[in-house]
């Protein structure tokens, strides 16, 4: 009997093994396609606010996108960053005053524990990073967004794995927009660089035509500030 | 000297330390380069830096004004006839917007020093003018504001209706 299930268990690996590759394959090519249903109603968002000058780049991107369409919006910003949650506050605030049939179709904010600090050393580290991913990975199984906006520093990197993750799973489907910072001209920033290598941006933006030459796959379709 | 017209210079670091900028614009040499270009007044944002300039020091009839943080760092950079700053691409672009001649002072001290990436490129295009802490006096010396191209805000609505099109949704 216990050689038996080693069998199975030993046949089943494999397979399982083969069933996920297909599936990560799949997820893969599926994105950076549109997704398939058309929306009736509005989706899910999920805007991560990266702190200084990248929440001023996302709150460019946020006055221009149809609030009707990309609702309800979340909000996150790093523990650490209290001014980045402030401001996306103040601009949900004037658009109530701006129209106040639409009170409270729902604007939520929210906090991530950051992987590490500048200056952390590296042991505890590796127990923040934990935290960290722990805690993006809650998030994302709360929000369910389907839609995602991120233009770094590193907090948004365990939230984009932890949405591919879920596409793997088929637990929800979501299109993931990476706009890399104008302060980048030459080269990708780390979160930048992972997010193209690993093909987790449905839509990669680079802001300086320079920066799209060496990158291929990212677009460029001028400057947010 | 004439006492008509109040010209500041105001030197911001954003929310860094970025004493060796302080220092430089503190130093005599760099004070006499500006009331030689006509600048009266010389307010300085210092951060987090410990380094404190001089209130009014030496031979200079620059007047020198320093605090650490202001909620209203766009007020000063308004009163401004040129802005000093760091190369966070926040103070870069608050200044530019408000159309105020600029020089970005590269602070070579960070580990990842990718924001001189950025003022290079708007230096190269002519929007600023781009120096190092030991290269901020022959800037000021050989400045010509002429030369300086004002800049063009971007725009997000190409991404917007990229994004758009991309989920699916008519185009407006």
């Amino acid at each position: 009997m216990g050689v038996d299930a080693f069998a199975a268990v030993c046949c089943a690996i494999p397979v399982l093994v083969s069933l996920l590759a297909v599936r990560v394959a799949y997820v893969l090519c599926r994105s950076g396609l549109p997704p398939s249903n058309p929306h009736a109603v509005g989706l899910r968002c999920l805007i991560v606010l990266g702190s200084g000058g990248h929440t001023a780049e996302m709150m460019n991107i946020l006055t221009e996108l149809q609030k009707d369409r990309f609702t309800p919006r979340y909000y996150v910003a790093a523990l650490t960053d209290n001014m980045s949650l402030q401001k996306a506050q103040v601009y949900e605030k004037s658009l109530i005053q701006g129209d106040r049939e639409k009170i409270i179709e729902g604007a939520q904010f929210m906090q991530i524990y950051r992987s590490r600090e500048v200056g952390q050393s590296y042991i505890t580290s590796i127990a923040t990073t934990v935290l960290a991913v722990l805690h993006a990975m809650w998030l994302i199984i709360r929000i369910r967004p389907q839609v995602i906006f991120c233009n770094g520093p590193g907090t948004c990197i365990p939230l984009c794995a932890t949405a591919f993750l879920l596409k793997v799973l088929g637990l929800g489907w979501s299109s993931i927009f990476y706009i890399e910072s104008i302060a980048r001209v030459e080269k990708l920033s780390l979160s930048g660089l992972l997010l193209y290598k690993l093909r987790l941006a449905d839509q990669f933006f680079v802001q300086w035509p320079q920066l799209q030459q060496k990158y291929p796959r990212a677009q460029y379709a001028g400057r947010l500030m | 000297m004439g006492d008509g017209e109040r010209r500041v210079v105001f030197v911001t670091v954003g929310t860094t330390c970025f004493d060796a900028l302080v220092k430089v614009v503190d130093s005599e040499e760099v004070k006499q380069a500006l009331m030689q270009k006509g600048y009266t007044h010389l307010v300085i944002q210092m951060g987090r830096g410990t380094y404190v300039p001089a209130e009014a020091s030496g031979n200079s009839n620059l007047q020198v004004e320093h605090f650490t943080f202001s909620p209203s760092i766009a007020d000063y950079i308004r009163e401004a006839s040129l802005v000093i700053s760091h190369a966070g691409s926040g103070s870069i672009f608050e200044t530019l917007r408000l159309g105020k001649p600029l020089i970005v002072v590269v602070n070579e001290d960070l580990m990842d020093n990718h924001q001189s990436e950025l003022a290079d490129e708007l230096a190269e295009r002519n929007h600023l003018f781009c120096a190092h802490p030991q290269t901020l006096l022959e800037t000021v010396e050989a400045m010509d504001l002429n030369v300086l191209q004002p800049y063009m805000p971007g725009d997000a609505k190409p991404v917007v209706a990229l994004i758009n099109k991309f989920l699916g949704f008519p185009i407006d």
